[in-house]
């Protein structure tokens, strides 16, 4: 059923590509959770102005294909080359992995910043209160009292989220990055076997299995000190 | 700035007519996509509440797989894999070398996506029509038929519609995806014409602006088909 002679001959590669994958999703979901912090605290602004830029730049990642947007940097950055060399900033965006970390980082951020502005709504008014009663105030309040509640709320978006990454990262494979997508594209354009478009799903849906059991367990461990729901 | 402008006006200077064309190519292969998604993840979530022995876990195990793989992943498999299946079945049959047609790969790909999502959104909507809907209609005595057609099915419909109205969103710009098996779309274009005119700002922004107005058209289509679905509940409130 499987051909060794392929498999001995591309599988290492596809293993290689499979990490560089990891990779692409892990260091852009993170640096994502730090600019998605940002434009939630721009989104809940009380100036307008911030409030639309914010709107605005969630409207526009998430209205366009991820591949339009990948397109846009990595084949503008070429056009622009002179400029971001004077800026120093060439050697990141000559690197077609930069220009999709870049570009996966700035489109999940918009995605994860609906998911925190959704989660942080969902906490009542009344629990804020009644940390202020309790004389917590600010940031504590908001740390311990209303942070722990909007994890739990956004914990399962945010795991959908993930998966949705490890799935569009694989149109980094279109600007010559060889995550598993591009080993596999390697592989499938020199041996013209579609079997390894097999082996590669089997990897993906691996992956994604594994991440949907990690946060299963993830959210076990968060809501421990809830009544549980299911008998 | 003029001379941009001119790049993307219509006839034999600018790439207006190519974008125009690329983009009606985009709404022709999305508008395909949806009924045979629809089509199929009706069946798939039918399958899925049946129990049955072989189809219950045949119909998970489809949502599980196409909701998983990278949509070009899918495209590819159903491409070149689907080519090298007729050409296994079918060359001793035909001389012909055959070719797969890519606009169909791109609907069977994008369907099979689509329907793995939406047995999921009608799972969710059988499950939000009240027991007691079903039960009134049979006690008005109506048969099994009638009682799927005029109490479960517009119901099912109505609490479908919001996560059907997603999908059909995130389905426009999975279209560009096909661009990779050479199937002239929106996105095809585009990059024709940045190969041509070597400026990728402006086209590239001219399309994630075109997919901004596909989106914008498509939400206003969206909030006109929930006002229809719910046509009856506000004749009920009496408003």
């Amino acid at each position: 059923m499987i051909d060794l002679d392929l498999l001995a001959r591309y599988g290492p590669r596809m293993l290689d590509g499979l990490a560089m994958t990891l990779e692409l999703v892990v260091l852009s979901f993170l640096a994502g959770l730090v600019l998605a912090a940002g434009i939630v605290r721009a989104r809940l602004s009380r100036r307008r102005a911030v409030r639309c830029a914010a709107i605005g730049y969630v409207w526009l990642f998430r209205g366009t294909p991820l591949l339009a947007q990948l397109f846009f940097v990595y084949y503008g950055a070429g056009e622009i080359s002179a400029t971001l060399e004077r800026a120093g900033l060439w050697a990141l965006f000559r690197e077609p992995f930069f220009c999709a970390l870049f570009v996966f980082t700035l489109n999940t951020a918009a995605y994860q910043a609906e998911i925190m502005r959704g989660a942080l709504l969902s906490v009542p008014e009344g629990q804020r209160e009644a940390a202020e009663a309790l004389g917590l105030g600010g940031w504590p309040a908001f740390s311990r009292v209303v942070l722990p509640q909007a994890a739990i709320v956004a914990l399962r978006p945010m795991g959908n989220e993930v998966i949705l990454l490890v799935k569009g990262s694989a149109v980094a494979s279109l600007i010559t990055v060889f995550d598993l997508m591009g080993a596999t594209r390697l592989a499938f354009a020199r041996s013209f076997d579609a079997e390894v478009y097999l082996w590669a799903a089997i990897l993906y849906l691996a992956l994604v299995e594994i991440l949907r059991r990690l946060l299963e367990r993830l959210e076990r461990h968060l809501t421990r000190h809830l009544p549980s729901t299911c008998p | 700035m003029g001379d941009l402008f001119a790049l993307v006006t219509f006839g034999p200077e600018g790439w207006g007519d190519e974008l125009a064309a690329g983009t009606w190519l985009t709404v022709r292969l999305a508008l395909t996509t949806v009924p045979f998604g629809l089509a199929l993840g009706f069946l798939v979530a039918l399958g899925r509440r049946s129990g049955h022995r072989i189809a219950a876990p045949l119909a998970a195990a489809f949502t599980t797989v196409f909701r998983g793989l990278p949509e070009l992943l899918t495209l590819f498999l159903v491409y070149y894999g689907g080519q090298a299946v007729l050409h296994a079945v079918l060359a001793p049959v035909l001389d012909a070398p055959l070719q797969v047609s890519a606009f169909a790969a791109g609907v069977v790909a994008l369907g099979l996506v689509f329907a793995a999502f939406a047995s999921e959104v009608f799972l969710g909507a059988f499950n939000a029509v009240p027991t007691g809907q079903v039960e009134a209609a049979r006690a008005l005595g109506l048969s099994p038929v009638q009682v799927t057609r005029i109490a479960v099915a517009p119901a099912v419909l109505r609490h479908a519609l919001p996560g059907l109205a997603n999908l059909w969103l995130v389905l426009v710009k999975d279209t560009a995806l096909v661009s990779v098996i050479a199937l002239a779309d929106l996105m095809r274009e585009t990059q024709l014409a940045v190969g041509a005119t070597d400026e990728p700002f402006l086209f590239y922004g001219v399309a994630c602006l075109i997919y901004l107005v596909l989106s914008g058209l498509s939400g206003l289509g969206i909030v006109a088909a929930e006002r229809w679905s719910r046509r009856h509940e506000r004749e009920a409130w009496g408003r």
